[in-house]
């Protein structure tokens, strides 16, 4: 083994050892790296209790409620199995719709419901013209139309 | 004719070759970002959600691929230098490194004024960010050791050691959108689906990547023929170029 052949075999050899390291690393703290719980998470007491933590998934259809005269609303974080109750005082970012993905910051208060104070809204991966969003949700409602005749 | 690649290893010759593809680069870059952002501006239309903010992947896209790309590519010079010795590969890495902290600053910066309007923050410490976070830090931590050892020879083989073990954030930038739950969304465009983008969109946006490819490229071969003329201010021929009056 030429001396430079063996210089590159230890580079080599330290980088997936650290590689290897990083990935032991990374599952041990697996936890820590979480940045939301989802709600069913929340149901099965998986979220730290007592203390802050962010509530992610999606605006359940028609939970939104605004009360008159403040900025404060009402809905409910579902992932579609199991779904809290949310409360925020404050303003939404422009992303907040029904149906669409949402991050809450908060508490659990002892009634089960969750004071935010912070909500982030969470953007998917898709782009396109508004004439493309219509016409895939008038796709959307034929194919329910269909299903329900 | 084959081309006997190991005379570009002289830095000698490279000084020459890197002269000769500069303006060809340089030209490239420019024409694609003319068309790139025409594309962006006033081609492709307005999402269906974000409204007019989301043409901010023409930039943000761009910069993030490539402050990756730039950083893999920095880290195999560097490593090529640091085993087989060899003095270009060592000056490609530290020429890379510039280019590649801007691009991941402005991935940063583009990114957070995005934020504010869409998420309703400037910064979350999710994974996707602070792993491009720290991504920044490698940069510059990489330059800054660089700067501080007067030998040349000593600096590239301390910042590749950097170079090589920061490679290891890059698969982690790559894939924490799919390994944790993150603010920061999935990718649109990969390799194994369907992009999940109007074409018209993916194809300004494309068109920057390019643009951005080829602004690289130029920006790095200019500065490596700094770099070159510095390293070898010593010899014959930087000399004989001086008494020409080509400097």
């Amino acid at each position: 083994m030429k001396p430079r052949h063996k210089k590159l075999a230890v580079i080599t050899a330290g980088v997936t050892a650290l590689g290897f390291a990083a990935v032991l690393v990374l599952n041990a703290f697996q936890s820590n790296l979480v940045f939301f719980f989802s709600p069913t998470q929340v149901i099965a007491n998986e979220a730290p209790v007592g203390k802050s933590f962010r509530v992610g998934g999606l605006v359940e259809e028609g939970s939104v409620k605004r009360e008159q005269d403040s900025t404060t609303v009402r809905f409910s974080i579902t992932d579609t199995a199991e779904a809290i109750q949310v409360v925020y005082t404050g303003i939404l970012p422009d992303l907040f719709r029904e149906g669409k993905g949402v991050v809450a910051q908060g508490k659990l208060d002892s009634g089960g419901i969750f004071k935010a104070d912070e909500v982030l809204a969470k953007h998917d991966e898709n782009y396109m013209p508004p004439e493309a969003a219509l016409a895939l949700e008038e796709a959307a409602k034929a194919q329910r139309n269909s299903l329900t005749q | 004719m084959a081309i006997n690649w190991y005379k570009y290893a002289s830095p000698a010759s490279f000084y020459t070759l890197a002269g000769k593809m500069v303006p060809f680069f340089t030209i490239l870059a420019i024409g694609l970002l003319t068309i790139g952002l025409y594309i962006g501006f006033f081609v492709a239309p307005t999402d269906f959600q974000q409204g007019e903010a989301y043409r901010i992947i023409f930039i943000h896209v761009p910069a993030a691929w490539m402050s990756m790309f730039l950083y893999v590519v920095m880290a195999c010079w560097a490593g090529i230098g640091l085993a087989f010795n060899t003095r270009l590969s060592s000056m490609m890495a530290t020429a890379i490194a510039p280019t590649g902290a801007m691009f991941t600053f402005l991935a940063l910066w583009t990114g957070s004024l995005w934020g504010k309007p869409m998420w309703g923050t400037w910064w979350v410490w999710d994974a996707r960010l602070t792993s491009e976070l720290i991504l920044l830090f490698l940069y510059i931590g990489f330059m800054s050791l660089q700067a501080a050892i007067d030998d040349p020879r000593r600096a590239d083989k301390a910042g590749a050691i950097i170079a090589l073990v920061g490679v290891i954030n890059i698969p982690i930038i790559y894939f924490s959108v799919q390994w944790w739950n993150t603010l920061h969304q999935g990718a649109s465009v990969s390799v194994n689906q369907a992009p999940t983008m109007a074409s018209v969109m993916l194809t300004g946006m494309m068109v920057m990547v390019l643009a951005s490819w080829m602004y690289s490229i130029a920006v790095i071969l200019k500065r490596v023929r700094i770099i070159i003329l510095e390293r070898e201010s010593h010899t014959a021929w930087v000399a004989e170029l001086r008494k020409k009056g080509a400097l």
